[in-house]
């Protein structure tokens, strides 16, 4: 019973790195940008939601309806100005400076804020009790929930995709920027579009870690960032139902490894990112199967 | 430029042309000019001085051997390379900054060489991706369809599984349908069967009764001559030969496009009989000609003889 036990939390807790992972695979999808920075866009989503709810008093549920725009425009910003600066000289460029903006943003929050771990508390009793199935099973309600918004933003996304005019035009771009100028089509603003997706789902994440665990100013980049990193290598480059997949595998192996001794679980996490790196290189999902 | 040899003879026979122009049945203002255009790929130069006007409802066809400068020409054109040199003028506005998007949604489309459609879409997304930001106009997705009379069934389809001859259909129909005033077409003859080629030519005619004026790069010169309403030949970036297709010689076409001894100097004058250059160019047919079709048949064919 405790390997099913595993099993289920593996899965639940595979919601929480697909919404890390999603961004980063649309923005690598997209634009070919590795975002260095993707993680600590994600903590600072997290205190912009902190900010959001000390100035408006949201539920801190609902809190995402102001963050998630916030973090959109950020993208879009970020994206038309460093991110389109740094393409145009090189893609190697684009990984420099979000290295740069991963340093700027971490330090920012230590400087001006503090480097205390801070959590969003949830005082609703639904959201942070469990239910058990059978005896030794404890489903978290709160773990559903994420587990539950990644599925929904994955299918929003996918929706968006292959559906709606922006979304075609993503996939054009995507495809051939060039080809896509000559029909007339700015690919700079879409880009800076796929941004404001991807910025803005990191916003969940960031909301979404902070319920479910704490962040500090280094969270980003010690957990957020290489749990996504090893999430879209596992599922896919540039595959978006591949995040769920990755994320998922991710959290059974960790959970399991910390079955096996306790403070295994990220090592066995990181030896199934390995060891899909060796044997399966395109991930357990291959491109253009979803997207 | 060259302009102390060979500066006379082109301009001459440019306001020789415009004069034609005038006279005919076309508006008397260039759609689409491009003076004195030198353009630098790095170090090397691609264009070298070149100048051309298009008037409305015409079919102007660039043709010249690989690494002419033709496709450079169309792509500088759409905005796609930076001019060293020169300007380029689209409605008598200077189009100097203007990025190829805001040129393709101003009426300047191009049909890239290559074909360049987008392969994770459908046929219809494709052609919806060409009329998203489309001027107002005749063409929509519908009339693309009754043009291709195959597509409309295909249209859910990937555009990797289509031939190469329906793929470069579906790239003529994006263009379409974005409602351009001028067609810039790259080498749609390259990689295709001739066959497939002559069907794709075969609806320019449709094409044009819209309204539509095209600029075309070739290699194919028969193909270019036969469609064509005004030649202009490129070599090593420079032009060598210009005029209506009935107006040049098959000598003429073949020095300029070779650039055999004695045609390199300069552009050919229209007025200039076969005979002045058959004689010596009988015997030096370059090998790339030889063990291949003609360079043209059909209507030039008689200019030959006269």
């Amino acid at each position: 019973m405790d390997w099913v036990n595993d099993v289920i939390q593996g899965i639940l807790t595979g919601g929480l790195y697909a919404l890390f992972a999603c961004g980063l695979s649309l923005m690598f999808g997209v634009m070919k940008v590795v975002n260095l920075a993707h993680g600590d866009l994600a903590v600072l989503g997290g205190y912009v939601a902190l900010g959001v709810i000390a100035i408006t008093h949201v539920p801190v549920l609902w809190s995402f309806l102001i963050v998630v725009p916030i973090m959109a425009a950020i993208g879009y910003l970020l994206q038309r100005t460093l991110i389109q600066a740094a393409l145009d000289r090189s893609i190697l460029t684009t990984l420099l400076v979000t290295f740069g903006l991963s340093v700027v943003i971490e330090n920012a929050l230590l400087q001006f804020i503090n480097a205390d771990s801070h959590s969003l508390g949830v005082n609703n009793s639904i959201i942070t009790a469990s239910f058990s199935v059978g005896s030794q099973i404890q489903v978290a309600y709160l773990s559903l929930l994420i587990l539950a918004v990644a599925v929904v933003v994955l299918l929003g996304l996918q929706y968006f995709l292959s559906v709606t005019k922006y979304g075609r035009l993503i996939r054009a771009v995507a495809d051939d920027k060039e080809a896509a100028q000559l029909s007339g089509i700015d690919y700079r603003h879409v880009f800076g579009i796929a941004a404001a997706i991807a910025v803005g789902s990191v916003g969940l994440a960031g909301i979404a870690q902070g319920l479910s665990a704490q962040f500090a100013p280094t969270t980003g980049t010690d957990t957020i960032l290489l749990f996504a990193f090893a999430a879209v290598v596992i599922g896919g480059l540039g595959s978006l139902w591949g995040t769920l997949v990755g994320g998922i595998v991710l959290g059974v192996a960790q959970e399991i490894g910390s079955q096996i001794s306790s403070s295994d679980g990220f090592l066995a996490g990181y030896i199934v990112f390995l060891a899909v790196l060796v044997l399966r290189p395109q991930g357990l999902v291959a491109r253009g199967a979803s997207s | 430029m060259s302009s102390a040899e060979d500066g006379a003879p082109v301009s001459s026979s440019l306001t020789g042309d415009s004069a034609e122009h005038a006279a005919g049945p076309q508006n008397g203002t260039p759609l689409l000019e491009v003076r004195e255009l030198t353009v630098h790929h790095g170090q090397l130069r691609a264009l070298d001085h070149v100048s051309l006007r298009v008037f409305p409802g015409e079919v102007y066809a660039i043709i010249g051997a690989n690494g002419a400068g033709k496709s450079t020409l169309l792509r500088t054109i759409a905005g796609l390379h930076r001019a060293t040199e020169g300007s380029i003028l689209f409605d008598g506005r200077d189009l100097a900054g203007v990025r190829p998007e805001r040129r393709a949604t101003q009426g300047i489309v191009m049909v890239p060489e290559g074909r360049r459609l987008f392969p994770s879409l459908t046929v219809e997304e494709n052609l919806k991706v060409g009329a998203t930001y489309a001027r107002k106009g005749q063409w929509t997705i519908e009339r693309v369809y009754e043009l291709f009379d195959w597509m409309k069934d295909r249209r859910r389809q990937p555009t990797a599984q289509l031939s190469g001859g329906e793929q470069q259909a579906v790239a003529i129909g994006r263009a379409l349908v974005a409602n351009p005033r001028v067609l810039l077409l790259d080498e749609l003859s390259l990689g295709l069967a001739p066959v497939v080629v002559q069907r794709i030519y075969a609806m320019l005619p449709q094409i044009l009764a819209s309204g539509l004026t095209v600029l075309l790069v070739e290699q194919d010169v028969s193909q270019a001559l036969r469609v064509a309403s005004h030649i202009q030949c490129l070599l090593e970036g420079r032009t060598t030969l210009e005029g209506r297709p009935a107006d040049v010689t098959a000598e003429q076409v073949e020095g300029a496009y070779f650039g055999l001894a004695g045609t390199t100097a300069g552009p050919l004058p229209h007025d200039r009989g076969a005979g002045g250059y058959g004689g010596g160019l009988g015997g030096v047919v370059p090998p790339e000609a030889t063990g291949s079709e003609p360079l043209w048949t059909g209507s030039t064919t008689s200019s030959r003889g006269s």
